[in-house]
């Protein structure tokens, strides 16, 4: 609808059919080309998992195998580091999304005093290199004489977490029609009421985004973590310790499991998308 | 609030105390640790910025037609294909830079190809070479570009350039004088967020690159992690923020403070 139906033009000449034509095609091949150049890495990551490598580097194709799959904590560590990952993923956007859906509301919500500054706050983080963050997070718990584990990775995934959190919940509650609280108010709901029965529902969507953008977020995790995780090894740190002696090609089972998880889910939210978008017409 | 402004108050007081981590440390307004990096580490300084620099250029020209294709003829299909834009995030950052040096070890298809093209001689390699940490960290960072990019450009109002073509503009005058001015929001955001991230990686620098290449965020790391100097350590840390900011104040003179402040929040 955007480029030819306009009157009154002057005759295209075949000539110029046939260029706009190609420039058209140009710019799908050439989208193409990025696909491909953006996929590949991915393959060649999926395509490893299943190499039979003989020396310690998983680096040239050797022979295919199920082997990698089959036995995908063989190596020592490895198990231990998907644990632990998984638990502070979990509490992390938890924790994150409840404080973040919480500030949001405020922000949106109450005009208060500093409420600028929040909001810039708010955006810091986002805008500040990782290695800044963790570097602070790790002065910070070197001055407190924190032990190093645990808790001082889940304290700093949660840090970086709400900010994502918060800018998500926001989006849609910027967009929120106040209208319908005011109705549930008149008809007799308390605010308690109102926010269980309207407005939860209401920005429901926006909470479940936030809580697997967290989770994704704090899963693929490395340069926080490294600064403030201590002994403890979660996988990015074990693929890291991994990758200084030549990665097994187990690193790529995972890496290709994780990727395959977030793909269906983020693919199932596109299809349902799609499908309600469909039926709203 | 609480969980940025006070670490980095601490990273600030640290970075002006002197000592060592047996002795202690004591704060006595050692400005000198800023001037030491600034002195010892003035080519990782540049090296980070110009890195950086050149992977935001290139994220930026080579996400913007396809931002453009997606946004303009995309169809039912925008989603499924903003989805394969963001599908590299899905795979661990290490991983995906592991596949990298993969894909440029030296016995590689992309080494042999540049080989027999003789633009490689028969020893050259593109592991720890600079042209590798670019590329990842171009890779690494390009779907930050391309999603700004094609918010801003999907919500140009087709009319717009029909109007334009309607004017006797060509079509290349319509996307120059139109499209284009209309996209710039997603421009400045797409920059900003690919390059901050860019100039503090050093994950690309140590995977990708040798000693040579290193990364600012290669010494801040190594001083914190192995060295344990953490006054220069926090010292340095200040300065590539400092150095961002005049960084992004330097660009937002070019491209105008409202449309910074308009994309930042």
């Amino acid at each position: 609808m955007s480029s030819v139906a306009a009157p009154a033009r002057r005759e295209r000449t075949v000539l110029a059919t046939v260029l706009a034509f190609v420039r058209r095609k140009a710019l799908a091949v050439y989208s193409l080309l990025f696909f491909a150049y953006l996929l590949l890495p991915i393959a060649i990551v999926i395509v490893f998992s299943f190499n039979h490598p003989t020396g310690k580097f998983n680096y040239t194709w050797q022979g295919f195998t199920w082997d990698n799959w089959r036995y995908w904590d063989g190596v020592p560590g490895i198990r231990s580091a998907i644990v632990l990952s998984l638990e502070i993923a979990l509490v992390a956007s938890l924790v994150a999304t409840a404080l973040g859906t919480m500030i949001a509301l405020a922000l949106v919500r109450y005009g208060f005093r500093g409420r600028g500054t929040t909001n810039i706050l708010i955006f810091l983080p986002l805008s500040t290199p990782e290695i800044v963050l963790g570097a602070s997070l790790l002065t910070l718990f070197l001055n407190l004489n924190v032990i190093f584990g645990f808790w001082t990775i889940l304290i700093a995934h949660i840090m970086f977490c709400i900010s994502f959190a918060v800018v998500t919940v926001k989006a849609r509650l910027v967009g929120f029609d106040r209208h319908l609280e005011e109705a549930a108010m008149d008809l007799g709901a308390n605010e308690w009421m109102t926010f269980q029965k309207v407005t939860l529902p209401l920005i429901a969507p926006a909470i479940l985004a936030a809580l697997l953008l967290c989770f994704a977020i704090s899963i693929d995790d490395f340069v926080v973590t490294y600064f403030n995780s201590g002994s403890k090894v979660t996988f990015p740190l074990f693929v890291w310790g991994a990758a200084r002696v030549g990665a097994p090609p187990q690193v790529n089972v995972i890496g290709t499991a994780i990727f395959v998880v977030a793909l269906t889910a983020m693919l199932a939210n596109v299809l349902i998308q799609t499908y309600r978008s469909k039926g709203a017409e | 609030m609480v969980f940025f402004v006070v670490p980095l108050g601490f990273l600030g007081y640290q970075s002006l105390e002197s000592g060592n981590i047996d002795f202690g440390y004591a704060f006595n307004w050692a400005w000198g640790n800023y001037w030491h990096a600034l002195r010892d580490y003035r080519a990782q300084f540049v090296r980070s910025i110009e890195y950086a620099g050149i992977a935001t250029l290139l994220a930026l020209i080579i996400s913007y037609p396809v931002a453009y294709w997606i946004a303009f003829r995309g169809g039912r299909w925008k989603n499924l294909l903003l989805l394969f834009i963001v599908a590299p995030f899905f795979v661990t950052y290490l991983i995906r830079t592991l596949a990298w040096e993969t894909i440029l070890s030296d016995n590689g298809f992309v080494v042999n190809t540049l080989q027999s093209l003789h633009v490689l001689g028969p020893g050259g390699r593109l592991l720890a070479t600079s042209t590798a940490v670019v590329t990842g960290i171009t890779y690494n960072f390009l779907p930050f570009m391309a999603l700004p990019l094609y918010v801003s450009l999907e919500q140009i109002d087709g009319r717009m350039i029909e109007a334009a073509e309607d004017l006797y503009a060509s079509k290349f005058q319509a996307f120059l004088r139109v499209t284009l001015p209309l996209s710039l929001p997603g421009v400045v955001a797409g920059t900003l967020l690919t390059f901050i991230p860019a100039a503090g990686d050093f994950i690309n620098a140590q995977l990708l690159g040798g000693p040579e290449n290193h990364m600012i965020g290669n010494v801040i790391q190594s001083k914190f992690l192995e060295l344990t100097d953490y006054p220069a350590a926090a010292a340095m840390s200040f300065l590539l923020m400092a150095g961002i900011l005049v960084a992004v104040a330097a660009y937002a003179r070019v491209v105008g403070t409202e449309q910074l402040t308009g994309t930042a929040v």
